[in-house]
């Protein structure tokens, strides 16, 4: 199973941190992702892009968790040497993540 | 028995939106107010680029084209009112296009013209007087990159709009101001909201921050694409706004696009920090206390955003200059195109070592081979790959030689390279942000009234 199964993401640029907003699928995915999608699992994951820090901000009325990745993006819009600069493909990147079956029972 | 309600809709996300979509949207959007949104975070160094060119311009051009196709339809909406950052670093000149325009089609309107987001002319003063207007993230005061400043702005709120369609504006052009407060102001001035009924601003602002982004709440970038109708034909958003600060999120009849929870719910987390306190000039807005409902077939009802009194700083948006930036691509095809890609890169870089102009920073992705976001696709061995390198340096000099360093490739380099038929790649200066905060009283925001 992939984090897809589970939820849909959507990411973006602040300056020179991404956003990655993580909505679950439903009331039982989320209280999981809860517990599964900690910060310091998000900063591994994208290790390669050395976050400085991982925030996390939850909105159990939508079933969300907001992700902050700060200093991701090597500069931000205008600075960045890398193409994907804003951070756009942040969320997809995120949604293929391998979610152990036998973590998630839902 | 109804309620009092406006609809707004957001005909353009961003400076090079879909050209039809404003039209479209007055077409079949049944529409009280219009909003255009032109300026992301670093458009305002790229007019201050054309401003020092021409001294005519410093403003989103596309938006007078936008007006003079929209004329004879708001020949027909008279009622209609338009409200834009179209402005730019330059509203008044902006302004007096439009109303060449309208005369032209003979339509009689008032323009409202927003200005004191621009602090650029006051900036010495500003960090005589003590405002340090410190880097947001590093701390770092302005006074250290002060000689290398292009633009400087404030996000200004609501107000200001809403001044200026008391004063019976038709049309509003802004510069800066935030995205979300040219759909407040429409609703503070259609209901008389005072400025302490937080809740409604907040309510309001939440419909702004919804449509702000066009078509990225209607079905565009949603996750399960797969599931969303005719996504050519995707309908530009509609916030209807009710005078008790609920609001729906729809779009045209006929329309193609998607407007479920799942798509609000997405847009609604796009772009933003502390879910609990979004920030705006107008009021803080609590995304966790909003209740969404589906409302068939295409729409959502927001109902229960909590809001607090806005931050007593503004935020300000400060470009500069930072040295230059280039970016070149070729194709590499065939068996271990990987490891080829990965020799070309080497091979420009030794080659500008060799000429003592080895850039600053130099790095090179293989899309094709995962790079996009480095270590996180699974490795594959593609037959192609598109190899992009990009440099960046102070000097305009060494760029330029790097930019001389592509098409050599194609004969001295490994077999199977193609797709160098662009020419020499350019070289572009490098405008960084700096966002600041800026106590609300040093700023004073005017209002200009034009007519046609």
């Amino acid at each position: 199973m992939r984090l897809y199964d589970l939820a849909t993401a959507r990411s973006g640029d602040k300056g020179n941190h991404a956003n990655i907003a993580v909505l679950a699928r439903s009331a039982q995915a989320y209280e999981f992702l809860r517990h599964y999608l900690t910060p310091q699992r998000i900063a591994d994951y994208f290790a390669t892009l050395s976050p400085r820090h991982v925030q996390r901000y939850e909105a159990p009325n939508l079933l969300g968790l907001n992700f902050i990745l700060y200093d991701v993006l090597a500069g931000g819009a205008a600075r960045s040497l890398r193409l994907d600069s804003q951070g756009k493909a942040l969320a997809v990147a995120l949604l293929e993540m391998e979610i152990p079956e036998t973590t998630s029972s839902i | 028995m109804s309620t009092p309600r406006i609809r707004v809709g957001n005909g353009c996300g961003f400076w090079g939106d879909q050209p039809d979509a404003p039209i479209l949207l007055v077409q079949h959007g049944q529409l009280d107010f219009l909003t255009l949104e032109y300026l992301a975070e670093l458009t305002m160094s790229i007019l201050a680029q054309q401003r020092q060119r021409d001294a005519r311009l410093g403003y989103a051009t596309d938006f007078l084209e936008v007006l003079e196709r929209l004329a004879p339809v708001w020949n027909s909406q008279p009622n209609l009112r338009v409200i834009t950052n179209a402005g730019g670093l330059s509203p008044v000149a902006c302004a007096e296009r439009a109303v060449e325009i309208l005369r032209q089609q003979g339509l009689r309107k008032r323009i409202g013209v927003v200005l004191g987001d621009d602090i650029l002319p006051r900036l010495d003063d500003l960090l005589a007087s003590g405002h340090v207007l410190a880097h947001f993230d590093t701390g770092e005061p302005l006074q250290h990159i002060r000689n290398r400043v292009v633009t400087a702005n404030v996000y200004l709120g609501a107000e200001p709009i809403v001044l200026a369609l008391e004063r019976g504006a038709d049309l509003v052009i802004t510069g800066r101001v935030a995205d979300a407060s040219l759909t407040v102001a429409p609703a503070v001035w259609a209901f008389r909201w005072s400025w302490q009924d937080y809740d409604k601003l907040a309510a309001a602002t939440v419909a702004g921050h919804l449509i702000e982004c066009g078509a990225q709440v209607t079905g565009g970038l949603y996750t399960d694409w797969h599931t969303v109708p005719d996504l050519w034909n995707v309908g530009y958003p509609i916030a209807e706004i009710n005078a008790d600060g609920t609001v729906c999120i729809l779009k045209p009849d006929q329309s193609g696009g998607l407007v479920s929870v799942d798509t609000v719910r997405e847009q609604l987390l796009y772009e933003v920090g502390d879910l609990s306190a979004y920030l705006t000039p107008d009021v803080v807005a609590d995304f966790t206390s909003l209740r969404l409902r589906s409302l068939q077939p295409d729409g959502v009802e927001i109902a229960g955003v909590h809001g607090r009194p806005a931050p007593e700083t503004y935020k300000v948006a400060i470009t500069y200059r930072d040295g230059y930036i280039c970016s070149g691509q070729i194709v590499v095809t065939g068996r271990d195109a990987e490891e080829k890609a990965r020799l070309c890169a080497d091979i420009i870089r030794q080659r500008l070592r060799r000429a003592g102009m080895e850039p600053e920073q130099y790095y090179a992705e293989l899309l094709g081979a995962g790079d996009t976001v480095p270590g996180v696709w699974p490795r594959t061995q593609p037959c192609e790959i598109v190899l992009r390198i990009t440099a960046w340096d102070r000097r305009r000099t060494v760029l330029e030689r790097f930019a001389r360093e592509f098409a050599p490739l194609v004969t001295s380099g490994p077999p199977g390279i193609t797709g160098y038929a662009t020419g020499r790649p350019p070289v572009r200066e490098v405008f960084a942000y700096w966002p600041a905060l800026l106590d609300r009283s040093a700023v004073r925001p005017e209002i200009h009234i034009l007519e046609t």
